[in-house]
């Protein structure tokens, strides 16, 4: 049973990669509901944090209310949900879809659907959205709105022509868009008289009111002094304050079926309120969770230390204070003899560790050592025992393991029909196992290959896009494990191992790997006053050697009246630089080499 | 404190030196005599009364023996209508070999002139080329020996080491003909490249290569061992002396105390300030043609900065520096502030402390960098120590 206002309630997203004017186009949208007043109109008000802004992605959700009076003379509701741009928040995207009847698929009309988006989009036909494409930029002098217009129609099946042709840049196509979310999207089902299921599709910590979650109602309704509880992890909460953002927050008494805003009952992590959880009322539960709940668990380990020891402590608070707001960041605490107490932290993915540590030294001002981003290896003892090792430092002898298995990835890369070539020479040169390649249209193509994780940790994306002249889009998701001959690689500075430099690699590209890191470390740490030997060791077996040779002088021999100034900053520049290193044993270590295995730069032939 | 040094800068050069990178241009008659007016202009924004009485007077360039006889006394006579010229300690001149002429020397001899610093930077003809100097050995030989014959017998000679692909022994040649003119004083710097010079674009295009960090080294190893063979004291990183010869003017550097600084692109430090003047020229006399002092940046130097100069400067000299007249001076011993370091740097052998007394050993000397950047001190330190920082 639905009543009026829910009818009038249109739930959507906005589907599209990056660049492709999402945000420009959410902008617009604020606009034309009047949700801000000119001066608050700053551009793209729904990214807020600082890092979003520069990376032009978007980390954490939003959801805005807006108010529109279509052309039927009717007044709908809009709710409006944002969702991460990024392969690592694939997850979340997913909840945040769920969320929603439909979605605006912006394609740029000169670039076409790039993979993230079209994973996307599966996402959203998953959820069983209705689609709206939304072709972008068409006033650019490279825009080919009927190749776009056919590929839409090839690759996700909606009819070329439903698409709406639009510059969100000057406002062109807006109002089509406007009209078509109400007539196209469906209205919220549920019923307001079932027991209360709401979806928690991101929440964020305030320091002040606690978690703020952030949801949407499926059925039922939730009202101030409800007694709440969360069907996956079973706490129990009483709520505080119910809103909406338009995109102020508004205080609500509450919230009903088809609203989606936000509530805080005193809670105290976002652990309590996961992605996905469905919420319901302690005193009338419903039978069974919305579906689609899914725990996160991180894909990729590295180690942080701080670079001066006395910071470690500042350090842990930081993690602590970051892990409030980012359930899926786990950490614990990590000794290393090379660079003494720190964290070996665990992620979604390259990006998000990226912006932690981003994060850690711009917030919290700590200045990090970060050690070779790694994977989850599954080690099969000789006891039959199945350990999993997220520090290659922790791997252990070789006589005591039976099998070493790895994560792989189902990637795809869309690129077009040119770079196929450079592709698959790349995908073959990180152990890929070509697995299918379908055409998108006559010019574009999606490869498929099954990569090692390990791999795409590495440079993966970097040399996909120098290579195709950044064209190529790229999404993966975990696959399973399978067996691989791996070995550890120890690096020995000044005859002593160095657990932080230590990583895993396939016994075929050890020998390469170890020369050429080796050749790296010696580029990277600066001469000593003695002579550094740098080895590099599976097992016993030194498998290359070279050395840093000596420093043999260091000093300013001019230094008059004229340039005490100018000396000075010198000298301050050089014990600035030597207090960004990190003293393992007797050497000064600066803090890229401890991310040198990553850059490998195997341009072999 | 009564200022004590007096630097004037000549920035005119007949030939620019592909290293140099200080304020210069090519000589230019009218140019010059403009910018002596100038200069008399400068000087009498600060000395306003009678002439002052100060220890040392150092005129450098660019080259100031570009000037000819009559600029040359027009400058001497407005540096003693300033100060009082019969009572300087030490009164030096830069001279190019081969660029001046007895005229010259007359005029050095008769304004008091009693130390002359030769650029000679290398004893080879080649090389005197390559970087574009303007002289050759022969005219060295002839210089020393007209500075000589009119009793200018204080003489000091400058080298450059670590040249374009100069090999230890062609640096040790160049070393054994400097001493073989028994002059009282050497100083001799590995080359710098520096930006905005022609080495350094050749450097930047790979045309010219720099001897390996080990040959350069091993020709400061020479260079110490020759020059004390010969009983010169090492009495600075780079500069030797017969005893009693130091340059006193230099010294006020590294002891770190004030100067007026003149001309161009001069650097003084006056009233705890340091300032540098504004170059080129024609920017310098225009501020000048205002009524302003030619003043292009200044700073104070908070005491911060005085202690961290007092320690990296002092260090520079061999005698060291002395706790007793660090307190004298600053009210508070320097092992309160740098135990730590002192320690560390003792261990290592870079430096050693006889009495109260720090100085830089012979190996310290080649890490001198190293050194000097222990004593710059962290914020935080500072702060514990001097919660309100004076800035006196």
């Amino acid at each position: 049973m639905t009543n009026k206002r829910q009818e009038n309630i249109r739930n959507f997203s906005i589907i599209a990669h990056i660049d492709h004017g999402k945000s420009t186009l959410a902008d617009r949208i604020l606009e034309k509901t009047k949700a801000l007043t000119d001066r608050e109109m700053k551009d793209q008000y729904l990214d807020a944090m600082d890092l979003e802004r520069e990376r032009g992605i978007t980390i954490k959700l939003n959801s805005v209310q807006l108010e529109y009076e279509a052309s039927d003379g009717e007044d709908y509701i809009f709710h409006l949900i944002d969702t991460p741009g990024h392969v690592d928040f694939t997850y979340e995207v997913s909840r945040s879809l769920a969320a929603c009847e439909g979605a605006i698929l912006v394609v740029d009309a000169a670039q076409g659907i790039e993979a993230q988006t079209l994973a996307n989009v599966y996402l959203a036909l998953d959820n069983d959205l209705e689609i709206i494409p939304v072709i972008n930029k068409i006033d650019l002098p490279s825009a080919d709105v009927d190749r776009v217009k056919q590929e839409i129609e090839d690759v996700i099946g909606i009819d070329g022509d439903e698409a709406i042709l639009a510059s969100a840049k000057d406002g062109k196509g807006i109002d089509e868009i406007m009209e078509r979310i109400v007539t196209d999207i469906p209205a919220p089902e549920g019923n307001q008289e079932d027991p209360t299921k709401a979806l928690i599709f991101d929440s964020l910590y305030d320091s002040y009111r606690g978690v703020i979650a952030y949801t949407c109602i499926k059925e039922g309704s939730l009202k101030i002094g409800d007694k709440i509880k969360m069907m996956q992890t079973d706490k129990e909460f009483e709520i505080n304050e119910l809103g909406v953002f338009t995109p102020n927050p508004v205080k609500k008494k509450e919230l009903s079926v088809g609203d989606v805003g936000f509530l805080t009952a005193s809670i105290k992590n976002v652990k309590h309120t996961r992605v996905g959880d469905t919420i319901t009322l302690a005193k009338n539960p419903a039978d069974e969770p919305l579906p689609g709940y899914r725990r996160l668990n991180p894909m990729v380990y590295c180690g942080l230390f701080p670079v001066s020891a006395d910071d470690y402590n500042d350090l842990r608070d930081a993690l602590e204070r970051l892990e409030l707001n980012d359930s899926s960041l786990q950490y614990e605490a990590e000794t290393s003899q090379a660079l003494g107490f720190g964290f070996r932290c665990g992620f979604l993915g390259l990006l998000h560790m990226e912006i932690i540590q981003e994060r850690i030294e711009r917030e919290f001002n700590i200045q990090l050592i970060t050690t070779a981003p790694s994977v989850i290896y599954e080690v099969e003892m000789s006891d039959d025992e199945v350990i999993e090792i997220e520090n290659p430092s922790l791997m252990p002898e070789t006589q005591q393991i039976k099998e070493v298995r790895e994560p792989f990835v189902t990637a795809s890369v869309m690129v077009p029909n040119e770079y196929v070539g450079p592709v698959m020479e790349i995908c073959q040169k990180k152990r890929g196992e070509y697995s299918d390649m379908q055409y998108m249209d006559e010019n574009r193509v999606n490869i498929v290959y099954d990569i090692p994780l390990s791999e795409i940790v590495y440079d993966f994306f970097d040399r996909l896009k120098s290579q195709t002249k950044g064209y190529a889009s790229f999404d993966y998701e975990l696959s399973g494990y399978k067996p691989s001959d791996l070995v550890k690689m120890d690096i020995l500075l000044n005859g002593e191992t160095i657990d932080a430099l230590s990583f895993i690699v396939h016994r075929d590209f050890a020998y390469h790997r170890g020369k050429q890191i080796a050749e790296k470390l010696k580029n990277l740490i600066p001469r000593q006053q003695f002579e550094v030997p740098v080895q590099a060791a599976i097992g016993n077996k030194i498998i290359a050697r070279t050395t840093i040779k000596a420093m043999r002088k260091n000093v300013l021999s001019k230094c008059y009246g004229g340039d005490i100034t100018r000396k000075r900053k010198l000298l301050e520049k050089q014990k600035e630089g030597k207090q960004r290193m990190k003293m393992v044993g007797k050497v000064e270590v600066p803090q890229e080499a401890f991310m040198s295995v990553l850059e490998m730069d195997d341009d072999q032939n | 404190m009564s200022v004590q040094a007096v630097y004037i800068h000549i920035p005119f050069c007949h030939e620019i030196c592909h290293y140099c990178d200080f304020a210069k241009m090519y000589y230019h008659e009218g140019i010059a005599d403009s910018y002596l007016n100038s200069l008399n202009e400068e000087i009498s924004m600060y000395i306003k009364d009678e002439p002052v009485s100060v220890r040392t007077i150092y005129i450098g360039g660019g080259t100031p023996t570009s000037l000819n006889e009559n600029q040359l006394e027009k400058l001497f006579q407005t540096i003693s209508n300033y100060f009082n010229i019969e009572k300087v300690e030490e009164f030096t001149i830069e001279a190019n070999p081969g660029e001046f002429h007895e005229g010259h020397v007359k005029l050095m001899a008769q304004y008091g002139i009693n130390r002359v610093s030769l650029g000679v930077q290398v004893l080879d003809n080649d090389y005197l080329k390559e970087m574009n100097r303007i002289h050759t050995v022969d005219d060295v030989e002839r210089s020393v020996q007209l500075l000589q014959q009119y009793g200018l017998t204080n003489i000091s000679m400058d080298f450059i080491y670590a040249l374009p692909s100069q090999t230890l022994e062609h640096f040790e040649t160049t070393l054994k003909k400097a001493l073989s003119f028994d002059l009282p004083h050497y100083s001799s710097y590995a080359l710098q490249i520096e930006p905005k010079t022609v080495f350094y674009m050749r450097y930047q295009k790979g045309k010219l290569s720099k001897p390996k960090e080990e040959v350069e080294a091993q020709m400061f190893h020479s260079l110490v061992n020759l020059m004390e063979e010969q009983g010169l004291q090492h009495y600075e990183v780079s500069n030797f002396s017969k005893p009693g010869y130091e340059s006193k003017h230099n010294l006020t550097y590294w002891d770190n105390v004030p100067y007026y600084a003149f001309g161009a692109g001069a650097h003084g430090y006056l009233n705890g300030e340091r300032y540098v003047n504004l170059r080129p020229v024609n920017h310098y006399e225009d501020r000048i043609k205002q009524g302003l002092k030619p003043v292009l940046h200044s700073e104070i130097v908070t005491l911060k900065e005085q202690v961290e100069e007092e320690m990296f400067l002092g260090l520079r000299r061999k005698s060291g520096v002395s706790d007793h007249h660090f307190k004298e001076r600053y009210r508070f011993s320097f092992f309160d502030l740098y135990q730590e370091e002192i320690d560390y740097l003792v261990n290592k052998e870079w430096i050693v402390q006889r009495g109260d007394t720090i100085s830089m050993t012979h190996d310290g000397m080649l890490f001198g960098n190293d050194v000097f950047a222990s004593f710059l001190i962290n914020d935080d330190v500072w702060n514990k120590k001097f919660p309100i920082d004076s800035h006196s």
